[in-house]
């Protein structure tokens, strides 16, 4: 298993896993945040635009939007973030980022948006009553009950962004997903053993991230 | 804006001026996004771009078919997901210690797996251990791979639906003298099965695009069959927009039809209003509030319903 392991560059293989994950984290959260303002606002044409993004964006396959990212804007239009004389391998995984950024921008709105929505309308109220401003009772009041509600969904969104890196591997990200195929394709002999092994590296990846997501939307629940 | 909004007040006069204007605003800056974007894929969007989709051949020889192969994988997996889900989610609930750990185990084992990765080795498995002909091998891939995935999401779902029912109806089962087995099957499963139907149909919506993902194992769905398409046409940017419109449009209406279910079947239990994926769902696609923000205040018999008269 070891030689496995070395052989097919399964450590190396799982670090770009983590890697496009912690960007695409980042850049689903910050698309996600300004994709919920937009939803939750009070002026119409905001809240038209942004239920627009997440009906569209999340009725599309996750493979779609990594193939237009990649074969429509970079290969055919040559859009790109790198120097064009970077490897293909780069700019796949920029544009990997982007479309998975994207994609789970919308899963993230939701979330914001569900964590808001449990928070009920009787805390404005009382805020609004004892003289708070609009700044002061969202500081004071409100966001911090609707970010500890969207806790949960939010955990649920980087769970399932962790196991959606591997579509990037459709556009050649050399990820796990990836360099299971390949390792297969190699050694058909030891087929289960390398399942067996990819798989575990993700429920390693993913299950303390349950854990974790549990535990603090637990812990930080506002008892009502 | 008519509702009670948690986050802003109702507008006075000066406020709703204001959000017009700043509403105007917006809507510049929106078109003006848009239009970039649009801007920058002009040459893509040419009339001779869009030419192909006028001709009866590309809908017969590459939609059409298109559409059919991603139905059917998911038409099929939802089928197969149902009845495993079914059985993993009874024996999840069994009061038999051997029987509920397996199935957790199995459970929570392929929940945390990527449904691409299952679909790999299912294909690897029939293509080395099954040596299954080489026209069924991508068809058969796909359908354990999301068939492995979403049976453990519906077996969350029944058990989810049976822990959130009242306690008194399994008490009830008990006293009138069934067995738990015969609880579980004639009075607890029927109510959480109804309960999860308008989730089941969401799922459906993560199991159709999913099944995209079989364009790595060469199964021909809507993806593949527009990639091919524009591989003779050249016309790629138009063939994703159009293959993109047709997932919307499907998935659109399965939303809403989900929402539907769920307010004709509202009331009809004596379980809460409907049961969302529990926490650690791994897909987080149903968002039941999504088109339902004002229920509460149109509809009174909501305040009262899931908490049961004292008597």
């Amino acid at each position: 298993m070891l030689d496995l392991i070395r052989e097919y560059d399964v450590i190396g293989a799982f670090w770009i896993t983590i890697q496009l994950t912690l960007y695409a984290a980042v850049g689903s959260l910050l698309i996600g945040t300004i994709v919920a303002i937009l939803r939750v606002s009070p002026v119409k044409i905001f809240s038209w635009a942004g239920a627009t993004y997440v009906n569209i964006v999340r009725n599309t396959p996750l493979t779609l939007i990594v193939f237009f990212m990649f074969f429509c804007l970079y290969q055919l239009l040559s859009w790109h973030f790198s120097p064009l004389s970077a490897r293909s391998s780069t700019h796949a995984f920029q544009w990997g980022v982007v479309g998975l950024s994207i994609y789970h921008a919308s899963f993230v709105s939701e979330a914001l948006r569900s964590g808001i929505n449990t928070v009920p309308v009787g805390q404005a109220e009382a805020a609004r009553a004892i003289g708070l401003g609009f700044g002061q009772s969202m500081r004071e009041v409100i966001l911090p009950q609707a970010l500890r509600g969207a806790i949960a969904p939010l955990g649920n969104t980087m769970i399932a962004l962790t196991k959606n890196t591997t579509v990037v591997s459709t556009i050649g990200v050399a990820e796990a997903s990836y360099a299971m195929k390949n390792a297969i394709e190699f050694s058909p002999n030891v087929l289960y053993l390398i399942f067996a092994v990819m798989a575990l590296g993700f429920v390693i990846l993913t299950l303390p991230m349950g854990i974790a997501f549990t535990h603090f939307s637990r812990k930080l629940a506002v008892q009502r | 804006m008519s509702a009670p909004s948690v986050l802003f007040d109702i507008p006075g006069p000066k406020a709703a001026r204001r959000n017009t204007f700043i509403g105007i605003v917006g809507a510049v800056v929106i078109l003006g996004l848009v239009g970039l974007v649009a801007y920058g894929l002009r040459e893509q969007l040419t009339p001779q771009m869009w030419a192909p989709f006028l001709s009866v051949d590309t809908w017969r020889y590459y939609v059409y078919p298109g559409v059919f192969m991603t139905l059917q994988a998911a038409i099929i997996s939802v089928i197969l997901a149902s009845g495993l889900g079914l059985i993993l989610g009874m024996g999840r609930l069994s009061h038999r210690k051997v029987i509920s750990w397996a199935s957790a185990i199995f459970v929570e084992f392929f929940r945390s797996v990527p449904v691409l990765m299952m679909m790999l080795f299912a294909f690897f498995v029939f293509l080395f251990t099954f040596r299954l002909p080489g026209n069924l091998l991508p068809l058969a891939g796909v359908v354990v791979g999301l068939t492995l995935y979403n049976s453990c999401v519906m077996a969350e779902l029944i058990r989810s639906g049976v822990h959130s029912l009242p306690k008194g109806q399994r008490e009830a089962g008990f006293a009138i003298g069934l067995s738990p087995g015969q609880t579980l099957r004639s009075i607890l499963l029927p109510q959480a099965i109804t309960a999860m139907l308008p989730s089941l149909v969401s799922q459906l919506v993560v199991i159709l695009k999913d099944t995209a993902l079989g364009y790595l194992i060469t199964y021909p769905d809507l993806v593949r069959s527009m990639g091919n398409l524009s591989a003779v046409k050249g016309n790629l940017v138009t063939s994703f927009l159009v293959a993109a419109v047709i997932f919307i449009l499907i998935n659109y209406s399965l939303t809403r039809f989900a929402h539907w279910l769920e307010r004709k079947t509202a009331g009809r239990r004596a379980g809460p209003e409907a049961v969302a994926l529990p926490e650690l769902a791994v897909d987080p696609d149903p968002d039941e509030e999504m088109y339902a923000d004002n229920d509460i205040y149109a509809d009174p018999a909501s305040y009262t319903r899931g908490k049961r008269p004292l008597h």
